[in-house]
């Protein structure tokens, strides 16, 4: 699988490390306890659209949001979770 | 070479003249003990039949004698083992192996010989071992399953085995990338690679075989006028002089993956005598394709009939293919038994090889085959229409004869070799391994390739499409529109004259009424009954079928049964085949070895070696060197040549308890963290509250998973108000690294701050002992920085080290004496370490090691790494306090849910065994006195174990249900592995200095 970095390029996934979907918030401090185990294991397994984070731990760090079809195996885009001109604007 | 070596015998069957092998070249090889020649340019197979050899196997359960089935990659039948001791490799397919001088082969699953196997009775026992029998024949008593029954089978049944020794092999991975990839060098892929070429793309053509051609070399064909051989030498010519084309011979692409990304293993030296010591065994490669053509052929089916397993029946293609390329005559009087007409070029072709064909029978029951009149004709062959085989005879000296059967009732036919052909299976299983499945194309008879992954295209036989012109003209289509959609411009080539080919046929997949069995799964000895059996119990779905019957499970997955099985079952059952489906194809094609997959990740190069900035002071001292995580840390320093661990470990730690020790902790992860939100940052990834801490300060954190769980412990020390430095543990470094990354980048974003590993920018020396301070002072350049009463435990500050050198000092302490840590920048590590040495000599300063530090820390009942195992939490470690119930954290909430505060949970604890002599080890587990060692009873287990060099004997740290309760009672450490019963007395985790006053002097 090659997953292409917006700061990197295409790279083999080998330099990545997968941490499951991309989409879960984590539920706020005083949020019911259903919350916080649904936000720890509950897990989806989707057949086709996916989007989960990678980190590019042999790379530049950054974690990135990979859309992928896991029944396709086909990886569309990934797009960094904070992307960078965010960071760094010092108020 | 002795001189007592057997004389080769003659090769009786290789024909005077053709075929692509080396006459100049003859290769003396050895089966089964008895010496053998072929020729450069043969197969095992091909040199064999070449010598007459046809029996070269037993078959898997019933031990049936077997002889060489196909010419190719499919064979099911001619598995033997190659080489010797621990180069011995089993199941290699005969029929694909290559020889060389020397090379030793031996039959597989037989005993005591190959003519003469005891096992044969299995033959008789058939009836036991039918479908399914494991679930039902051997069931009772149930005990006699593990005991009796498995070992007997599986002594009984089974293939090669492997050498049980250490692969002595080098391997190599590699990766390559490519616009074109073309697999199979056959007319497809040969112009598919062409188009390619011509377009100036980078082109990789892999081929399994170690010829080029494919069919062009099985069969006498014609390209514009001329042989075959013309045309292939002029295209691979071309080839190898375009620059962007690189040519894989004996390559096999076994894998197709997510991305474009193509698995391949290359057989570098397997065929090699005396292989080059600078050459791998073999290279696996990873293949990044921005487009694929696959031209991988078909496989030829075979026909289910009874005893259609005796050696002499062959596919027709593989006849063609040793008359042809190896000038081998596979026997001297054949029948040909198909319902295609490509069949008839067996006849043809045998009779050009001066082998006489008997009979054709053709089972087809509508028209007359025209191909099939006129070989019978031009061979003289007896043509039987409308008719089929129903039994051959002979044993294990192979075929003797056939029994037809047709309209004009049955007939014996004498013969030795029966060329069976059903039709060709597209060889279509890179289309499918990631899920696209296939569909059933009537005309051909045959599943094709339907749906395909992104970026791959089909070319000639490996989509249905067999004749040379189809392929000629596809394979070169598929590459002008693959390259196209890549943005470049291929011109049109013109697709060379060929002659028309008769390529009808339908399938014939059984005939019924033979007495013996018939089989389909030749490797797994599955037959038609098995089959019926399987569709009367229920198991109806191919991949239900497979699984009773374990047709298509063996090391040849079915390359010549899968299809015809599902056939089969579809017409037991009388149901369309489309509605029985096809199983799954699976990585990889043909088996790989392990190494191969490993290439130099073995032994010292599995992963990289990292050295600490002071590893050369420490190995000029002697250091024994340890692997802790990626890193090689001293384990200890012998005084003498060959001083044992364990008495230069005690003498360090002693140093340091009564003197000054030094210890290299560079390998410690360290993350600087900066910016205006890094304090709020920090209090939201840390259990306790770091916001408080001061300026010049450092503080114990601990680090929680989001599931309630300890990460990692370590201390935080600010620098400046918006400067923070992380320290984490060695083996966890990158964890949290990324940890932390993933708090930043995905919990935090709003947050205004900087990350950065420093922990390859800085040495680092931690200094204990009484005489730390003395030691530290000297190294100053203002020794009175150090003052007890200004530089107080957990103070922290840049300072100036003698000569204007730069340094962070730290005053932390593991060891539970005053310590010391002094950072500077990494490269110079070494010159520290010699610093403190020099300056501290007259002190007793001694380097100590990881077992030192162990020791030390044991005693003060410091948690390390079997302390902190991603089971633990704040409260089993003792340090309930730093779960701060002010805000909130990573991990706050589920480290609150009622199983992670049970009291009876495990919790920290130290123990001492009753006898002080003793030993301790980690991994014991805890059992009540009096109490059985089980799961039931267990009560905890030990974590970390050592001699105690204060108290002299051995101590330990564990976790133990209700410890708090048990503290000055007994316990029993139980450790099956090492064979020891402790009973243990349960103590504080703090052996020593409870107090901890001499970390605060």
């Amino acid at each position: 699988m090659r997953i292409r970095c917006p700061y990197c390029g295409e790279r083999s996934v080998d330099e990545f490390v997968a941490m499951g979907p991309a989409d879960l918030a984590r539920p706020a401090a005083d949020a019911p306890d259903e919350a916080f185990f649904a936000y720890v294991y509950e897990r989806e397994n989707p057949r086709g659209a996916h989007r989960e984070l990678y980190y590019h731990a042999y790379g530049c760090h950054a974690w990135l949001a990979v859309s992928r079809d896991t029944l396709l195996h086909e990886v569309r885009t990934a797009e960094p979770m904070m992307p960078i001109e965010a960071e760094g604007e010092t108020p | 070479m002795t001189a007592a070596r057997p004389q080769p015998q003659s090769a009786a069957f290789r024909l005077p003249g053709g075929g692509l092998v080396d006459r100049s070249r003859t290769v003396r090889f050895q089966f089964d003990g008895a010496m053998y020649t072929g020729l450069g340019g043969d197969t095992l197979a091909s040199a064999l039949l070449a010598n007459g050899v046809r029996l070269v196997g037993r078959s898997f359960k019933y031990h049936r004698p077997r002889g060489i089935f196909s010419a190719g990659t499919e064979e099911p039948n001619a598995l033997v083992e190659i080489g010797t001791d621990a180069r011995r490799e089993p199941n290699t397919r005969a029929t694909q192996a290559e020889i060389y001088d020397g090379l030793v082969a031996d039959s597989q699953n037989r005993w005591p010989s190959l003519g003469f196997d005891l096992l044969a009775v299995n033959g008789l026992l058939a009836p036991l071992l039918k479908a399914g029998f494991y679930y039902k024949t051997f069931m009772w008593p149930p005990a006699f399953w593990e005991k009796i029954y498995e070992p007997m089978i599986r002594r009984a049944a089974g293939l090669g085995k492997a050498s049980g020794l250490p692969d002595p092999d080098r391997y190599e991975r590699a990766t390559l990338h490519c616009d074109l990839l073309v697999v199979g060098s056959g007319p497809a892929g040969l112009a598919a690679a062409l188009t390619g070429a011509r377009t100036g793309a980078r082109v990789v053509l892999a081929e399994q075989d170690f010829v080029l051609g494919g069919r062009l070399n099985d069969e006498r064909l014609v390209i514009d006028g001329a042989p075959a051989p013309v045309w292939l030498d002029a295209a691979l010519e071309e080839l190898a002089a375009a620059p962007d084309v690189r040519i894989l011979s004996r390559t096999t692409v076994f894998g197709t993956y997510d991305q474009h990304c193509y698995g391949a293993v290359e057989r570098v030296t397997d065929h090699l005598a005396d292989a080059p010591s600078w050459l791998p065994r073999q290279r696996a490669w990873r293949i990044i394709a921005k487009r694929t053509v696959i031209a991988a052929g078909a496989i030829e089916r075979p026909i289910a009939f009874s005893n259609n397993d005796r050696p002499g029946v062959m596919l027709a293609g593989a006849v063609r293919t040793y008359v042809n390329r190896f000038a081998v005559r596979p026997g001297q009087r054949a029948v040909i038994f198909a319902s295609v007409d490509d069949a008839a070029r067996t006849a043809h072709d045998l009779a050009a090889a001066d082998v006489e064909v008997a009979a054709i029978v053709d089972p087809r029951d509508k028209g007359g085959s025209i191909a099939m009149a006129e070989a019978a004709d031009a061979t003289r062959a007896k043509l039987y229409r409308q008719s089929v085989v129903l039994d051959v005879h002979g044993g294990t000296k192979g075929v003797s004869g056939v029994t037809v059967s047709g309209p004009a009732g049955t007939a014996r036919v004498d013969c030795d070799l029966v060329a069976v052909s059903s039709g060709w299976n597209p060889t279509l299983h890179l289309t499918s391994h990631l899920g696209h499945k296939p569909t059933w194309n009537p005309q051909i008879g045959a599943f094709v390739p339907d749906a395909l992954p992104n970026g791959m295209a089909v070319a000639g036989a490996a989509l249905g499409a067999f004749s040379l012109a189809d392929a000629l003209s596809d394979g070169a289509s598929a590459a002008h529109a693959a390259l196209e959609a890549e943005g470049l411009k291929p011109p049109r080539i013109a697709t060379p004259a060929v002659e028309p080919e008769p390529t009808s046929g339908s399938p014939v997949w059984r005939v019924r009424g033979g007495r013996g069995p018939a089989f389909v799964d030749l490797q797994n000895d599955v037959t038609i009954s098995d089959i019926e059996l399987a569709d009367q119990e229920g198991f109806r779905a191919a991949e239900l079928m497979k699984r009773y019957t374990t047709l298509g499970m063996a090391t040849d997955q079915g390359k010549t049964s899968g299809v015809a099985g599902t056939a089969v079952l579809a017409e037991i059952s009388q149901r369309p085949i489309e509605q029985v489906g096809v199983s799954t194809f699976r990585p990889p094609f043909t088996p790989v070895a392990i190494g191969a997959l490993a290439g130099h990740g073995r032994g010292k190069h599995f992963r990289p070696t990292r050295l600490s900035p002071g590893h050369a002071w420490a190995e000029a001292q002697g250091a024994v060197f340890v692997e802790a995580g990626a890193w090689l840390r001293a384990q200890y320093y012998p005084v003498t040549p060959g001083e044992d661990w364990l008495t230069a470990a005690l003498r360090e730690a002693r140093a340091v308890r009564e003197a000054v020790g030094f210890c290299d902790v560079s390998t410690f992860g360290k993350i600087d963290v900066q910016g205006p939100d890094a304090a709020r940052f920090l209090d939201f990834v840390y259990a306790n509250t770091m916001s408080t801490l001061p300026v010049g300060r450092a503080r114990y954190g601990l680090m929680l998973r989001e599931d309630g769980f300890v990460l990692d412990d370590g201390t935080v020390a600010r620098l400046a108000p918006d400067h923070w430095l992380v320290t984490t543990t060695t083996a966890n470094a990158g964890r949290v690294m990324q940890h932390l990354d993933h708090a930043r980048q995905v919990l935090c974003r709003d947050m205004d701050l900087h990350l950065a590993s420093v922990t390859d920018q800085w040495a680092q020396v931690s200094i204990a002992g009484p005489r730390a301070r003395e030691l530290v002072s000297r190294l100053l350049d203002d020794p009175r920085l150090v003052a007890a009463e200004t530089f107080g435990p957990m103070a922290a500050a840049a300072v100036s080290l003698k000569g204007r050198q730069e340094a962070r000092l730290f005053r932390l302490s593991f060891s539970g004496e005053l310590g010391y840590e002094i950072a500077v920048p990494a490269r110079y590590g070494n010159g520290l370490l010699q610093a403190i040495a020099e300056t501290g000599s007259d002190l007793g300063a001694r380097p100590y090691g990881t077992e030192a530090l162990s020791m030390l820390r044991i005693e003060k009942g410091h948690p390390a790494g079997g302390e902190l195992n991603g089971q633990t939490t704040a409260r089993d470690l003792r340090m309930p306090r730093l779960m701060s119930k002010k805000k909130d954290y990573i991990g706050r909430r589920l480290a609150e849910r009622p199983a992670l505060v049970d009291p009876a949970r495990p919790i920290l604890v130290g123990l001492a065994p009753v006898d002080p002599s003793a030993p301790l080890s980690a991994g014991a587990h805890l059992v009540e006195e009096g109490a059985q060692p089980s799961l039931e009873n267990d009560r905890g287990y030990v974590t970390s174990a050592c001699i105690s060099p204060v108290l002299g004997h051995a101590i330990a740290l564990g976790f133990l249900a209700n410890g708090d309760a048990l503290i000055g009672k007994r316990v029993v450490a139980y450790d099956p592995l090492r064979g020891r019963v402790t009973p243990v007395v349960v103590r504080s985790p703090v052996f020593y200095d409870r107090d901890g006053d001499r970390q605060r002097a």
